[in-house]
């Protein structure tokens, strides 16, 4: 008789830990062929609340990390990654994908780790400025991490679409909380588990599964929350988040795109977007 | 040593501006299309001298459909003014800048007989700086390829901007100068207490040549600012004021495609450390909450005092405040100009009574003031904490809260425990000491050992919920470009 294969259990990652649903609630996925492929977390408010919790933790912690050891830590997720590509390959697969697609999405997503990683220390200086003020000051603009970022993550390309995304959001020193895609989140747990051994501070990614229906709300309106990125087209849940965002005002970026793949879809200006300018004055008199 | 008695030693003789070379009409139309025309709406209100209760001039109230008419001329100069050789215009608002410059003076008292802010203030700050921001944009208008590098840029089309009365010429300047210079029109409504100088702003476009159109001036209340807002082909909302309306803005604006910038209120922190030159620090606080009556947004209205010189600082301030002339604007002695308006005037005198209610320890210093207009003395609280609503409210006028630290950890946390996050302060002689508090203060401009310091090249905004995006400088292109 064949062997048993051991099935995975899919649960969400939380302050570096893997806890269940706080809700106890889950949803069934099924392959095309209609074969179950695993029971994943339905996440709550609760569950969103406690990861803000974490992530604003850390926030300041991780905005103090040098720019060139955030850089690489996130080479160190690429490094990860590249180890397990036959994993990530195997799971795309499992949800659809053909196999050269899958290869493609998960090299890609690799170099685009890396993309990042090397900016880490640059686009401060991209993106600062040397004010000359006519007064007797020295004066200059910097950018500084939003703080705590919440993401609706792609529905499409589930791993690359999440890395594009989360990527210029961790570079710059913010902590984020996202919501995987809905339709294919398996993939994005097993990206936390990269994101787990690759010495990235607990609280940093934290990554629930479950529905955007439910959870968007939550998301827009967390009052500590910073910022919400969303990723998608549909106008009905834009309007949503223009509208819920307004009480503590949440900045909003709203990415259309239907695609990662392109080097277009990468671009320092998507860390610039999740960053603030902050002026100094300086007075040069003795 | 015994302090001197100004009210009983000497006074100083009044030494007031010169109106004589002002010119002001009886009456202003709107400013749309070039030309100054009569509102639909068939409504004028009056401006009103806050020092002396007079009235200026009535002003035309733009209604729904005249701003209508200034977004349509807005629309069709869009289309010429946004090809137009980018040297050229740049030429034009070189010309505004030089010309604001050759009339500064006339600008500059009527703005303190509008707006109540003292004519040093308006002769030496207001002015200057709204010319530098136009020539500091002028210059930008044909360079624009060179500010975000990687990136194609284009214009966005019509702006709506809304202005406050607080710098009612600068925050024009503001507005205007680096729309157009990034080859957008606008329709601009200055608050309704202070609309003249942006009036005399039109008058100087109008003779300036610049094309009709591209700048059009809609006057009125909150009515007024509400038809820009809901204006469908409007693209751009550009506002400074109240986080509230800004809030309301941003719901109004939700579901469509207009994008904004907004320009809030702020609580900001005025942090001194034991080892602060005292003296020096002492006139910063009073610049700090002082300048403009208060009437700032980035006002240094919280005060931090390191307990150990907490008592010396304390002494000192009441010192220099009862020094402070409070009177009129015109008199180039004043330091303390008039509220700006009546309900201005009974916004803040009820903060101090919620002040007084709450247990904070009032001290106010004596100063006599004209019978009519609208004046409040500077006001400090003591004994007050992060939970009285004076320290955590925008009062926006001269009423500072003042709480002691001991740590600077401590007095970070506090600096940041405030939904605001616009401007702060640091004063101590220690250079990392700045710079630490620098990096961990969660605003939008910090001022190491000064206070209120503003430049055209400098971007000037806030974090949470003090606004969104920068005005001024490289940054403050930003808000009038679409990127491709």
């Amino acid at each position: 008789m064949d062997r048993i294969d051991v099935l995975k259990t899919y649960k969400i990652f939380i302050g570096g830990k893997f806890p269940r649903t706080e809700s106890g609630r889950y949803f069934h996925m099924k392959n095309d062929k209609g074969e179950s492929l695993a029971n994943m977390c339905l996440s709550s408010r609760k569950d969103f609340r406690n990861a803000v919790v974490e992530a604003r933790k850390v926030q300041k912690s991780w905005e103090s990390a040098s720019a060139i050891n955030r850089g690489q830590i996130l080479y160190r997720i690429a490094e990860m990654l590249e180890g397990r590509k036959l994993q990530f390959i195997e799971e795309l697969m499992m949800t659809g994908s053909s196999k050269s697609q899958a290869k493609k999405e998960v090299e890609i997503s690799i170099d685009r780790l890396i993309y990042y990683a090397g900016w880490s220390d640059k686009f401060q200086q991209v993106f600062s400025s040397v004010n000359p003020v006519a007064s007797n000051h020295f004066n200059f603009s910097v950018l500084q991490a939003m703080g705590v970022i919440s993401v609706i993550s792609p529905n499409e390309h589930p791993l690359l679409g999440l890395i594009s995304v989360v990527a210029p959001v961790i570079v710059g020193g913010n902590t984020c909380v996202i919501l995987s895609s809905e339709e294919n989140p398996m993939v994005s747990i097993s990206f936390a588990e990269v994101i787990n051994t690759s010495d990235v501070p607990s609280g940093v990614v934290n990554i629930l599964t479950g529905k955007r229906k439910e959870l968007i709300s939550h998301f827009a309106s967390h009052k500590d929350v910073n910022m919400i990125i969303y990723c998608g087209e549909n106008n009905e849940e834009i309007k949503e988040i223009e509208k819920l965002s307004i009480e503590n005002l949440k900045r909003i970026k709203i990415y259309k795109r239907k695609t990662w793949n392109d080097n277009k879809d990468q671009s320092p200006y998507f860390i610039e977007k999740c960053q603030e300018v902050k002026t100094t004055w300086h007075p040069t008199e003795a | 040593m015994s302090k001197i008695d100004l009210s009983t030693s000497w006074n100083f003789d009044a030494a007031p501006e010169s109106t004589s070379h002002i010119k002001l009409k009886k009456q202003y139309d709107l400013f749309i299309n070039g030309k100054f025309i009569k509102p639909k709406s068939k409504k004028y209100f009056d401006t009103i001298n806050p020092a002396t209760d007079e009235v200026i001039a009535t002003i035309a109230e733009a209604n729904e459909k005249d701003v209508d008419l200034a977004v349509k001329s807005a629309r069709i100069a869009f289309k010429s003014w946004s090809k137009l050789d980018s040297k050229e215009r740049g030429k034009y608002i070189f010309r505004i800048a030089r010309m604001i410059q050759e009339r500064a003076k006339e600008f500059a008292v009527i703005e303190s007989i509008d707006g109540g802010k003292p004519i040093r203030e308006s002769r030496d700050i207001d002015i200057p700086l709204a010319v530098n921001h136009f020539f500091y944009y002028a210059g930008w208008a044909d360079k624009l390829e060179y500010a975000f590098p990687n990136k194609k840029v284009d214009s966005l089309g019509v702006a709506g901007q809304i202005i406050p009365w607080n710098f009612p010429l600068l925050m024009a300047a503001w507005k205007i100068a680096p729309a157009i210079a990034c080859g957008n029109t606008v329709v601009l409504k200055p608050a309704e207490t202070t609309s003249i100088t942006a009036l005399k702003l039109a008058e100087l476009i109008q003779d300036s040549g610049l094309p009709e159109g591209v700048v059009n001036i809609v006057t009125g209340a909150g009515k007024t600012g509400t038809a820009i807002v809901n204006h469908p082909d409007i693209d751009k909302i550009a506002f400074t004021g109240s986080t509230n309306v800004g809030k309301l803005i941003r719901k109004s604006i939700s579901g469509t495609k207009k994008r904004s910038t907004l320009e809030l209120g702020g609580k900001g922190a005025n942090i001194i450390f034991e080892d602060a030159a005292i003296d020096q620090a002492v006139e910063g606080i009073v610049n700090a909450i002082f300048f403009n009556q208060g009437h700032v947004c980035c006002a240094g209205s919280r005060l931090f005092v390191q307990e150990s010189v907490a008592k010396t600082v304390v002494e000192k301030l009441k010192d220099r405040i009862s020094l402070l002339i409070v009177g009129d604007p015109l008199d180039k002695n004043t330091d303390i100009g008039a509220i700006n308006s009546k309900e201005q005037l009974a916004t803040i005198n009820n903060y101090i009574k919620i002040g007084k209610k709450e247990g904070g320890e009032i001290y106010q210093s004596k100063c006599s003031v004209s019978k009519k207009g609208n004046w409040c003395p500077p006001t400090l609280f003591l004994n007050v904490s992060q939970s009285h609503t004076i320290v955590q409210e925008e009062i926006f006028g001269p009423v500072l809260a003042i709480q002691t630290f001991r740590t600077i950890d401590e007095v970070i946390e506090k600096a940041n425990n405030t939904p605001f996050g616009l401007s702060a302060g640091v004063w101590t002689e220690k250079g990392s000491k700045i710079f630490k508090l620098s990096q961990e203060l969660n605003a939008g401009v910090v001022w190491a050992n000064t206070y209120n310091q503003f430049d055209p090249t400098s971007p000037f905004g806030g974090f949470k919920e003090s606004g969104i995006g920068r005005e001024g400088g490289l940054h403050g292109l930003k808000a009038y470009l679409k990127f491709e």
